[in-house]
């Protein structure tokens, strides 16, 4: 069973979103993603200052067998990302919540993420 | 409806992956294919390849009929238990498969052939055979084990029938011992030290348990095809085929043109001796991402090509390829990537063998 914490949006391409205090939005997979896509050796993020389109793909997740492109969830701007997975992508495997973080965006507009799934909407989608 | 090897059971026991490959159930990788990698680069890891299938010849006339059927000479296997590697082709020289023949008595030959092939494989052989009275059995009653690392021999051998033990330690590479239906040859596809096991599907099963036992860690077609390709060895279906002859697949070094030797597809390859349009080369990236199969390779000097095997190199921590490129290949060398020319480094496979990194 893969690990879907309740308290982050998802959306069906399995990214995860956590909203910060300062209304700035974590990126990342998704647990079952990282499970799905096997050792992950490469990771690209987006470049901050990118300005992003929502379903925008703009980072890219290779495992062992394949590469996957990963989009924004929401429309913003990319305000910082992730520099360790250039020098470690297993942590999108080890620890896909916290470390393996991906990249931070400016959302253009906050209540875009509420129309985002739930934990139990991402739930069902993989089911 | 995929077909299941005997031990499919086992494999979901261990929470393998399963995948469809060549039309069989089989475990793509356990818990993580790089560690299951790392284990047969250091220590000891076994593949269930039963999907894969062994082929007894025999007659009085199998050598003179291998003689014909293969790009490679069994003239070169001398003494009893030799193991030769070789095409086999088309009469236009295309690829039917690879395979390894073992010679194990003058009218005894084992061949062993891909997945995907048998049966074709099979009828070819059987059309060839006929006209040199050579017998062809398939035989499905026998599965296959690949035990393979530097400490593959060793714990392998503390698990084989009393008979087989001494021998099977005593074996040279590319060589072969048998029991009645147990069969070891010190052969594999990982680029280390290891055992090839043939042998009865439930001997197979309780072997296994053993070597699970001993430590020896399960391992999937995932980490087989990472570690085949940094040893730099081609998989029959990506890297050459019906339409590639071996000459134009890195495979120019298993073709034997002995003198006055009718061997099939040799009429339409023995001119690629002296120019040969394409080359195949291997690839390290050295800029940022994965070289995966069917990327655009391209040089300063103006010759082009295309990968035909690419991926991460867990042991090297970077991306390897083999690519097939215009003969007059020079200079800088170039990936294409998602639509970015990565920059490459031209070598000459193996990228590792025997735990070493040697590009």
């Amino acid at each position: 069973m893969s690990n879907i914490p309740t308290d982050l949006k998802y959306v069906a391409s399995h990214e995860w979103i956590k909203t910060l205090p300062d209304g700035t939005l974590l990126i990342g997979i998704t647990d079952h993603a990282q499970a799905a896509l096997g050792d992950l050796v490469f990771v690209e993020v987006p470049q901050v200052g990118r300005v992003l389109k929502a379903d925008e793909a703009c980072a890219v997740v290779e495992s062992v067998k394949a590469a996957s492109d990963v989009y924004s969830p929401v429309a913003g701007e990319v305000v910082a990302v992730n520099e360790a997975l250039a020098g470690a992508p297993e942590l999108l495997n080890s620890d896909p919540y916290g470390e393996g973080w991906m990249w931070k965006l400016k959302p253009a507009n906050a209540a875009d993420v509420d129309g985002l799934l739930d934990a139990a909407g991402y739930a069902k989608s993989i089911a | 409806m995929l077909k299941k090897t005997a031990l499919h059971s086992e494999h979901q026991r261990l929470g393998a992956k399963l995948v469809d490959f060549a039309g069989w159930d089989m475990p793509i990788q356990y818990q993580s294919q790089l560690d299951e990698h790392h284990a047969v680069r250091s220590g000891a890891g076994m593949f269930d390849v039963a999907h894969m299938s062994a082929v007894d010849l025999r007659g009085e006339r199998t050598r003179e009929f291998l003689r014909k059927l293969l790009a490679n000479d069994v003239a070169k296997l001398k003494t009893p238990g030799k193991a030769l590697y070789s095409c086999m082709l088309r009469e236009d020289g295309g690829i039917i498969d690879d395979l390894i023949t073992y010679f194990l008595t003058e009218d005894w030959f084992r061949l062993v052939v891909n997945a995907g092939t048998t049966d074709k494989d099979l009828a070819w052989i059987s059309q060839q055979a006929a006209a040199f009275g050579v017998a062809v059995t398939h035989r499905s009653d026998l599965g296959i084990l690949a035990v393979q690392g530097p400490q593959a021999r060793e714990i392998a051998a503390r698990h084989l029938p009393a008979a087989l033990s001494t021998p099977a330690l005593a074996l040279g590479a590319f060589q072969a011992v048998y029991e009645g239906d147990v069969f070891v040859g010190r052969t594999g596809y990982t680029g280390e030290d290891g055992f090839e096991l043939i042998l009865p599907h439930a001997g197979l099963v309780t072997l296994w348990g053993a070597l699970l036992a001993d430590g020896v860690k399960p391992c999937g077609l995932g980490a087989r095809d990472t570690l085949r390709l940094e040893a730099g060895m081609n998989l029959y279906g990506q890297d050459m085929d019906e339409s590639r002859h071996p000459l134009e697949s890195g495979l120019g070094w298993t073709v034997a043109f002995t003198e006055g030797r009718d061997f099939i597809g040799r009429a339409a390859i023995e001119g690629f001796r002296t120019s040969c349009p394409q080359g195949f080369v291997g690839l390290v990236l050295e800029g940022r991402g994965i070289a995966r199969s069917h990327m655009k390779v391209r040089f300063a000097s103006g010759a082009t090509g295309e990968t035909t095997s690419g991926g991460f190199a867990p042991s090297m921590k970077q991306s390897i390829a083999l690519a097939r490129v215009g003969a007059d290949f020079d200079g800088a060398c170039e990936v294409e990537i998602r639509g970015q020319w990565v920059a490459a480094r031209v070598v000459k496979p193996p990228f590792v063998r025997n735990g070493k990194v040697l590009v």
